[in-house]
């Protein structure tokens, strides 16, 4: 047994463990850090598998700024999280059920499932993987030449979200004294000098 | 099959299971935390980071780097789904002092 039979044991058992705790931890903030987690040893896999690129990206992108996110508006929302939790014990045997059916029924595949004669052939010739060249400089190569134009519609897509999220959160607070600048700009001579008595005020 | 690679250590079939073990268990956390938004958004990236896995495990295997730009483009989808999703549960609870799901009947006729 290698090295990387048993560091892939490692990872899967950390990866399902903590996934599983991200979606029964009682406190949001914990699970929050379990899906770090899971997405660390998921990070870890891809390694595993030859694709360093993804695995940072991984960790910087989604552990770096969704998960940090995830922590920072769970922090900022004042909600009772212990009430939320109450019906949970009445969902788990329907929520049990229904992960055991489809558990079952993926496991079926397995060790079933051949691919079909032509399916490899159709796909080799796409972009294969060149055996000199390192991960991200083959990843860059396809990405900035194959496949430029949909690289450039999902940063549209993230230039989307960002105006989104912005618009539905902006809010003008009617309540607050701000700095008008042009009222000072605009203001004329009419400034009055007062001689304040000390100890007195206005 | 001629064309296939060997897999980081234990093969194909391997990364599938813990992918679909991951998909199984967002899957169980929506209908567990059926009032806790941020739970269920949670949910949601696990399922999508088990979808990542299985297209990283098939790029690997079949020696074609387009799972692993594929995977990019899922990423920066969900990376938006995230920023959406909680700017919503932001506004929602600002406006209604709480996150639970049930509360979200204001549009109800």
């Amino acid at each position: 047994m290698g090295l990387t039979v048993i560091a892939f044991y490692v990872f899967a058992a950390v990866a399902v463990a903590s996934g599983l705790l991200t979606v029964l931890a009682r406190n949001p903030v914990h699970s929050v850090l379990w899906l770090i987690l899971t997405f660390f040893s998921a990070a870890g896999m891809m390694v595993l598998m030859g694709a360093e690129f993804v695995a940072m990206l991984l960790i910087i992108v989604y552990v770096g700024a969704v998960m940090v996110l995830f922590l920072f508006v769970v922090m900022m929302l004042d909600v009772d999280f212990a009430e939320l939790k109450r019906g949970l014990a009445s969902y788990l045997p329907l929520g049990a059920l229904i992960g055991l059916v489809l558990v079952v029924e993926l496991g079926l595949v397995f060790g079933h499932w051949v691919f079909a004669d032509a399916a490899p052939e159709a796909r080799a010739a796409v972009a294969p993987m060149p055996q000199d060249v390192p991960n991200t400089q083959a990843l860059g190569k396809i990405i900035y030449d194959d496949y430029f134009l949909v690289f450039q519609l999902s940063g549209l897509i993230l230039l989307v979200a960002m105006i989104g999220a912005i618009v539905l959160t902006l809010r003008h607070r009617q309540d607050v004294k701000r700095q008008n600048i042009l009222d000072q700009m605009y203001r004329g001579r009419d400034v009055e000098l007062k001689d304040v008595e000390p100890g007195q005020g206005v | 099959m001629e064309h296939a690679h060997a897999v980081g250590g234990v093969g194909l079939e391997g990364y599938l299971t813990v992918a679909a073990i991951l998909f199984v268990t967002g899957i169980f956390g929506i209908f567990v935390n059926r009032r806790n938004i941020i739970i269920i958004l949670m949910s949601i990236e696990l399922m999508l980071l088990a979808v990542n896995i299985n297209l990283v495990a098939f790029s690997a295997h079949l020696g074609d780097l387009v799972g692993q730009v594929f995977t990019l483009f899922v990423l920066t989808v969900a990376a938006a789904e995230a920023a959406i999703g909680l700017a919503i549960q932001v506004c929602f609870h600002r406006n209604r002092g709480s996150i639970d799901v049930q509360d979200v009947n204001m549009m109800k006729g």
